[in-house]
C-alpha cells in the first residue's frame, strides 16, 4: 500500500509549475508538503488527486497505475482550506454522500457515518445544516465525510488554514489519530514550519515546484540538505550570511571572525553561505561554543514567553530569538551570541557543504 | 492621533434585549492612550469585530459613549470620525499605479500635491516601497499588496486612529514576519495609535504594548504580553495565550491549602477568601519540569517541535503538558512532576485567586 510518483510534471502552456518529481508515500504516518504560497503543494495534490493532467510521468497506487484513471475511480477523499458541504445537506447527508454516490447499502452508511461523527464528535449535529455550525465544526463534518469514505488515499490542503489559532491547535493534535490504523495515504499541505514538526510523520519540502528534500519530519528539519530547505523549514526565518573559510579561520565580512572547529575543518578554503536558527542567536551567552556579533536592533518582539530582536550587520539584518524578557534600545548596538554547532554550512550553489 | 474611550459600552444585535445573554458585547470600559500600539484579542465571535465595527462607526452601540479625546464621537457617521483602516484583504486598486494607491487618501481629502508627493515617499520609504511606485499595482505580490494596504492606512497624519483588522492572516508565515516587524518599526517612527484585531496571540502580543484579551463579549484582561503571560486573570486568558496553554487542573480547596490527587500543592501566594468551591490549579506547561517528586506521572507523548519539546504526562486522569529544551524523558516513562512554587495559582470560578507572594 503506497502513492508512488514518478517523475511526474505538471505543465500550463509554456510554464512548468512542478518540475520532474518522485516520491514514495506510504500510509500509517502523515506525510506533509511544506512550502511558501505558491511554491506548487496545492498543484501537486492536484496532480495526485487526478484533478489536473500530468504533463509526464506516472502516479502508481498499490502497484497499479493510476496516472490516466479518472478522479471518480481513485478512491481519494480530499479536504481543502475553505469548508466545502453541501449547503442544503444535513450533516448526515454530508457525511453519507460519497458512499450514497458509491452505491453503499443504507443500514452500513448509518454504520459509517455514526463512526465518523463519533470520532469528530458531530454525533449532537447530525441533524443540522452546516452555516448551524461554527467554523471548526464545519471543517470537521468535511474530515469526517473523508473518513467514512475509507478512502485509498486523503488529501488535505491546508485544512486548519480559516481555524481560529487555538481551534487550530485542538484539531491538529486530534489528526493523526484520526487517521491512525486506517491504512490511508494521508497527504497533508502546509505553510507553516511547526505544523509539520507537530504532525510528525515525513515531511517533503517544496520550492518553486520542486521538493528539495523529503524525509522523516524532525530528521530534516534537522539536517537540511540545501540551503532551500532549510528556507523552508524555519519559521522565523532563518539568518544567512556568505562567509570565507581560508586556512583555520572562518570571517563573517567584517562582523566576526572564528576558529574552524569539527564539522568546518575539512571545507576547502572559500566562500561559503552558513545558516543559522533564530534560536541559536542569543542576547546572552549560553557556553564557549558562541560567536560574538554586534548589530544595530531595528525591532523588538516580546510575545510573554520570547523576546526577539531584528538587527542590522553590514548588509545582513539578523532574528535573535530567546526565552524570556530581554530588552533592547532600539537604534542602538548590542551584542549576540551564535552558537556555532547549530550553523549550517552550505556551498554558493546552495548545497550542503559541512555536517 | 487621539486618547480614545470607550465608556459603559454595549451592544446587541436583538431589538430588545433581556439578560447578558443577549448582549454581543457586555460592558466595557476602556481608555487607549494617544501613539499606543494596542491589540484586541479572541477567539471568532468574542465580539471583537462588533467593537470595531463600534468605533469605526459602521455600528452605533445600543449603549454607551465612544470619546475620542474626551469628545462625544458614538453618533458621527465613520467618515466624520477620521480615522484609518487596514483589513484583511489588501483594499487596493489593481488599475491605479502604486503611487496613485498610497495618494489616493489624501488626494481624496484635497491635499495639495506638493504634499501628497512629500507623505507618500515618506511612507514608500518606510515600506520600503520606492522601486515599484510606478508599477501597476495588479502586479504585486499578495504581501506587496497588503504593505501598500497598510501604506494606504499610515499616510495621512490627521487619523486619530489607525485599525488593523487581522491584516496578516492571508500572509505566508515568513512574510508575516517582515510586515509585522515592518509595522512595529512604523509605530516607532509615527507615533499613531493603533488598534491591531486578531485570534493570534504570536501577532497579538508581539505587536502590541498592550493587549485587551476578549472572550463572550467580554474583557477578561487587559495588559502588557508579559502580563498575560505570567499572571492571567482567568483561566480562559492562560488557555488562549500560550502554546500550550496553561494548565488547569480541578483542586480542592481546604483551610487556605490546595490539594491535587490528596497531595498539597505549594503555591505562589495565599490564597484569597471566597466563597464557591470551584477551584482550579494553574501552571504554564514553561513552569513544569521533572525530578524529584511526590507527583508522579506517566509520559504519554512527547512532541519535538524544534527549539523545544512538548512532553505530556498524565497525572491521574489529567493531562500536564511541559515544555522541555533540552532532553525528555521517553514515551512510558513514570516520572516526578514539578511545579515552580512561584508561578502555580489557583483560579477560582476561572478567576484569578492566589496573592502575588510578597
Amino acid at each position: 500500500m503506497a502513492l508512488e510518483l514518478r517523475k511526474v510534471t505538471k505543465k500550463v502552456g509554456i510554464h512548468t509549475y512542478i518540475k520532474p518529481t518522485s516520491l514514495v508515500l506510504e500510509p500509517g504516518q502523515f506525510n506533509v508538503l511544506l512550502g511558501k504560497t505558491g511554491s506548487g503543494k496545492t498543484s501537486l495534490i492536484k496532480l495526485m488527486a487526478g484533478l489536473d493532467p500530468l504533463a509526464s510521468g506516472q502516479i502508481i497506487m498499490n502497484g497499479k497505475d493510476i496516472s490516466s484513471v479518472s478522479t471518480q475511480k481513485r478512491n481519494i477523499s480530499l479536504v481543502h482550506q475553505f469548508f466545502v458541504n453541501y449547503p442544503h445537506m444535513t450533516v448526515f447527508d454530508n457525511i453519507a454522500s460519497p458512499l450514497r454516490v458509491a452505491g453503499m447499502a443504507r443500514s452500513e452508511i448509518e454504520g459509517r457515518v455514526e463512526e465518523a461523527a463519533d470520532i469528530l464528535q458531530l454525533r449532537p449535529f447530525l441533524n443540522r445544516r452546516p452555516h448551524q455550525l461554527s467554523g471548526g465544526q464545519q471543517q470537521r463534518c468535511a474530515l469526517a465525510r473523508a473518513i467514512a469514505k475509507n478512502s485509498d488515499a486523503v488529501f488535505l490542503d491546508e485544512p486548519l488554514a480559516n481555524l481560529d489559532y487555538k481551534l487550530r491547535e485542538e484539531l491538529r493534535e486530534q489528526l493523526p489519530e484520526l487517521f491512525a490504523g486506517r491504512g490511508a495515504v494521508v497527504v497533508y499541505a502546509t505553510s507553516e514550519p511547526e505544523e509539520a514538526l507537530l504532525l510528525g510523520g515525513k515531511t517533503g519540502l517544496i520550492d518553486d515546484g520542486r521538493v528539495t528534500q523529503f524525509g522523516p519530519t524532525s530528521e530534516i528539519y534537522r539536517t537540511p540538505s540545501n540551503l532551500a530547505s532549510a528556507r523552508v523549514f524555519s519559521n522565523p526565518p532563518i539568518n544567512c550570511a556568505q562567509i570565507k573559510k581560508k586556512g583555520h579561520l572562518i570571517s563573517m565580512g567584517e562582523v566576526a571572525k572564528w576558529p574552524v572547529n569539527e564539522q568546518t575543518k575539512d571545507l576547502v578554503d572559500g566562500d561559503y553561505l552558513i545558516a543559522i536558527r533564530p534560536y541559536y542567536v542569543r542576547p546572552e551567552m549560553s557556553d564557549q561554543r558562541n560567536v560574538v556579533l554586534k548589530g544595530l536592533v531595528k525591532v523588538t518582539e516580546l510575545s510573554g514567553s520570547e523576546s526577539s530582536a531584528h538587527f542590522e550587520m553590514e548588509d545582513e539584518t539578523w532574528v535573535s530569538l530567546a526565552h524570556g524578557v530581554h530588552n533592547f534600545e532600539i537604534g542602538t548596538e548590542h551584542k549576540f551570541y551564535m552558537d556555532i554547532s547549530k550553523c549550517f554550512y552550505f556551498g554558493l550553489d546552495g548545497q550542503i557543504a559541512g555536517g | 492621533m487621539a486618547k480614545i474611550s470607550l465608556s459603559h459600552l454595549k451592544h446587541s444585535y436583538e431589538p430588545n434585549p433581556k439578560g447578558p445573554e443577549d448582549y454581543a458585547l457586555k460592558e466595557i470600559n476602556l481608555d487607549w492612550q494617544d501613539g499606543g500600539a494596542y491589540a484586541l484579542l479572541g477567539p471568532s465571535g468574542c465580539g471583537k469585530s462588533t467593537l470595531l465595527n463600534i468605533i469605526s462607526g459602521l455600528l452605533i452601540p445600543s449603549e454607551g459613549k465612544i470619546l475620542f479625546d474626551d469628545r462625544d464621537v458614538t453618533a458621527l457617521s465613520p467618515d466624520q470620525r477620521n480615522i484609518a483602516q487596514v483589513f484583511q484583504f489588501p483594499v487596493i486598486y489593481d488599475t491605479m499605479t502604486v503611487y496613485d494607491n498610497l495618494a489616493f487618501p489624501l488626494r481624496n481629502r484635497g491635499v495639495d500635491e506638493t504634499t501628497v508627493k512629500r507623505r507618500v515617499s515618506d511612507i514608500a520609504a518606510m515600506l520600503e516601497v520606492e522601486d515599484i511606485l510606478a508599477r501597476r499595482a495588479s502586479g504585486l505580490s499578495p504581501d506587496n499588496k497588503q504593505k501598500i494596504s497598510m501604506g494606504r492606512g499610515l499616510v495621512r497624519d490627521d487619523v486619530n486612529v489607525v485599525m488593523f483588522d487581522e491584516p496578516l492572516t492571508v500572509i505566508d508565515p515568513h512574510l508575516k514576519w517582515k510586515l509585522r516587524s515592518k509595522l512595529k518599526e512604523l509605530h516607532h517612527r509615527v507615533n499613531a495609535t493603533m488598534i491591531y484585531v486578531t485570534h493570534d496571540q504570536t501577532e497579538a502580543l508581539t505587536f502590541a504594548d498592550r493587549v485587551v484579551v476578549m472572550d463572550e463579549g467580554q474583557v477578561v484582561q487587559i495588559g502588557t504580553p508579559v502580563e498575560l503571560f505570567e499572571r492571567p486573570e482567568h483561566t480562559f486568558v492562560g488557555h488562549f495565550i500560550g502554546s500550550p496553554g496553561m494548565n488547569i487542573i480541578p483542586c480542592l480547596v481546604e483551610d487556605g491549602a490546595a490539594k491535587f490527587l490528596d497531595q498539597f500543592i505549594d503555591l505562589e501566594g495565599p490564597i484569597k477568601t471566597g466563597g464557591s468551591a470551584n477551584c482550579e490549579i494553574g501552571i504554564r506547561p514553561e513552569f513544569v519540569s521533572f525530578g524529584e517528586s511526590t507527583l508522579r506521572g506517566t509520559v504519554m507523548k512527547v512532541s519535538d517541535i524544534g527549539r523545544h519539546k512538548v512532553v505530556e504526562v498524565m497525572l491521574g486522569e489529567y493531562k500536564i503538558a511541559s515544555i522541555v529544551e533540552d532532553i525528555a524523558p521517553q514515551r512510558g516513562e513514570n516520572i516526578g512532576v514539578v511545579f515552580q512554587k512561584s508561578q502555580t495559582r489557583i483560579y477560582r470560578d476561572g478567576w484569578l485567586a492566589t496573592e502575588k507572594a510578597s
